[in-house]
């Protein structure tokens, strides 16, 4: 089974040879200050229906006017996702639903904006991205009455159009993925890039970007099985959990002799199971054509050129720097951990100033998870405690414990700090004669070491550490240890 | 009940189908106006095979009429509708909301 606790989780093999196929669909809403075709606030959180204008309401006669800024960022997350940007329309999506009143959803069909894209995931595996597109959110529907809160049962429901003609991007990846650990991974990088490039928020628990997955299941080799369409997976981990669900789901169903239906259900993270909520026949004939009120959009090249130039540097870019310079995995999980806070340019100052990188990726892991990408302590120094620590003026739990001090005052001079608290790392042959006088004192721990329980090493090395109050260094004493017992 | 209208290629459009688009239009058509519509549409297919039969190879495909592209207005906020003024003339509302009947339609999200 899966160990929830170990960085990265792996997910468990499918039963009998049967391999997952998985393609994901994104929606992000993109931060702008208004809607994709009107100028009506575009905030969440605010009072129902406090952000809404004729378009947003469907009131006839009222023109969609296409945001410009919206177009930018569907474009900056096009290119971070290596789309070819191509000239793009928009059609109407019909069908009839209480949170849409016009009936019909403005979104992109045959000719999206962004199309042919890629990510990479750790291990050089690329998915595929086919296509980003652009097109407008619906309002918010609560169902009242009945038992469940949803629809099916309700009595009415009560809607709030805030949320209508919100603009979003579609990233729709191509079925490359086969196993739940991809999928959350290729979630998570796809977050990292909405905030690098600043497209979106990306927040899952507010619904700024939210989830849709197509699980199928086939024996390697053979053709793509059946899929089901999961929604109302709102987190990273519903992610995994709702893929491997549904694809078991699959087998027991194929491994008992039925066939799988094409359909859309509904996972509910509270009981970690899959219902169905509407077989796909039922839905699928949305009759797209083009939007009459509105234009071909067709962005060119020197805007492109231009919104290209602008683009940060890319987490993906990021992380390879950080492990270059500090000598670690790229893949490692400390490498992508700081760069997710924004702290690879604080290490990088850090070994500006003469520090060891290597050693400040790990003082910075630990310390600074509350600092933000500008910790309050000033990178030099970092540089000279990583120094003190390097050549051995200090043990690593006495740097640990003025790294503490360090930021919890928001700055220091290490140095000072050190010869404040008597931190000045024992001499060997001081270490040495602390050894001899607990070989002495624990002879049993002494004996069973040397019989190679290695277990009774820590009595030997506790005795010693409380005889330096704390200021040997652990590895030292380790090491001596060892050279006197390979005598 | 597949009339295939008199005059058109019958395999243009059937009956069936006219009654299908009709239901996902949420439209209540007569048997009389499904027949009508068919002998139409039909007629409007008919229209639209002769087109094919053209050479359209270097006729780039229209998206729209107008000679225009890249209509947009910038990303800045003007004050939409009154709610109170907007949730009066709806048929219900409740809770700053508007209250309406359970949908028996097919929904996205």
């Amino acid at each position: 089974m899966s160990n929830a606790s170990s960085a990265p989780q792996h997910s468990t093999a499918l039963p009998n040879g049967w391999e997952m196929v998985v393609g994901l669909e994104v929606h992000v809403e993109l931060d702008t200050k208004t809607k994709l075709f009107s100028a009506s606030p575009n905030r969440f959180g605010d009072e129902p229906n406090t952000n809404i204008d004729p378009v947003t309401l469907g009131l006839p006669g009222a023109l969609p006017v296409l945001n410009k800024h919206a177009v930018e960022l569907a474009i900056r997350l096009g290119l971070a996702l290596n789309c070819k940007v191509q000239p793009s329309t928009f059609h109407r999506k019909n069908y009839f639903y209480q949170d849409m009143p016009k009936a019909y959803q403005i979104s992109q069909y045959d000719q999206p904006i962004n199309i042919d894209g890629y990510m990479m995931l750790p291990g050089d595996v690329r998915i595929g991205i086919e296509r980003a597109h652009l097109e407008e959110d619906t309002g918010k529907s609560t169902h009242i009455g009945g038992t469940s809160g949803r629809i099916h049962g309700s009595d009415y429901s009560l809607v709030d159009f805030n949320r209508a003609g919100v603009p979003l991007v579609e990233i729709v990846s191509r079925p490359d993925i086969r196993n739940s650990d991809q999928a959350r991974q290729y979630v998570a990088e796809l977050r990292s890039i909405l905030l690098a490039v600043g497209a979106s928020d990306a927040k899952m628990e507010e619904g700024s970007m939210r989830c849709d997955v197509n699980v199928s299941v086939r024996k390697p080799g053979e053709p793509f099985g059946t899929r089901c369409e999961i929604k109302n997976v709102n987190s990273i981990r519903a992610v995994g959990k709702a893929i491997d669900y549904e694809a078991r789901r699959q087998i027991d169903v194929l491994e008992s002799g039925g066939t799988i239906r094409q359909e859309t259900r509904h996972w509910d993270d509270s009981e970690g199971r899959t219902h169905t909520l509407r077989t796909k026949e039922d839905a699928d004939d949305y009759r797209y054509f083009l939007e009459p009120d509105l234009v071909l959009l067709d962005p060119d090249q020197e805007w492109i050129e231009s919104i290209r130039a602008s683009l940060p540097m890319l987490p993906a870019a990021r992380r390879a720097q950080l492990a270059e310079l500090t000598g670690a995995n790229k893949e490692s999980e400390s490498v992508y951990v700081i760069v997710e806070r924004g702290q690879d340019e604080y290490i990088a100052a850090v070994a500006n100033a003469g520090g060891d990188a290597a050693r400040a990726l790990v003082y910075v892991q630990q310390a600074f998870a509350e600092e933000g990408a500008s910790p309050k302590v000033a990178a030099k120094d970092i540089a000279t405690l990583t120094q003190m620590e390097r050549d051995a003026k200090l043990t690593a739990t006495q740097a640990k414990t003025i790294l503490s001090e360090m930021v919890a005052n928001g700055g220091g001079d290490p140095v000072a700090l050190a010869a404040a608290k008597g931190f000045e790392a024992l001499d060997t042959s001081a270490v040495e004669a602390m050894v001899d006088a607990a070989i002495a004192q624990q002879a049993d721990a002494w004996a069973k070491y040397c019989a190679g329980e290695e277990k009774a090493m820590g009595a030997l090395v506790g005795a010693i550490m409380k005889a330096s109050q704390g200021k040997a260094d652990g590895k030292v004493v380790t090491a001596i240890l060892q050279a006197r017992r390979a005598k | 009940m597949s009339t295939p209208a008199a005059g058109s290629n019958p395999a243009r459009i059937t009956s069936e189908v006219v009654a299908k688009v009709a239901k996902l239009a949420s439209l209540k058509l007569s048997e009389d106006e499904i027949t009508l519509m068919t002998s139409q549409l039909s007629g409007m297919l008919d229209h639209f095979a002769d087109i094919d039969k053209l050479d359209l190879e270097n006729v780039v495909p229209l998206a729209q009429p107008f000679p225009l592209k890249n209509v947009f207005r910038e990303d800045v906020i003007v004050k939409g509708l009154d709610r109170d003024e907007v949730l009066a003339a709806a048929p219900a509302a409740e809770d700053g909301r508007f209250r309406v009947p359970p949908s028996s339609g097919l929904g996205e999200q």
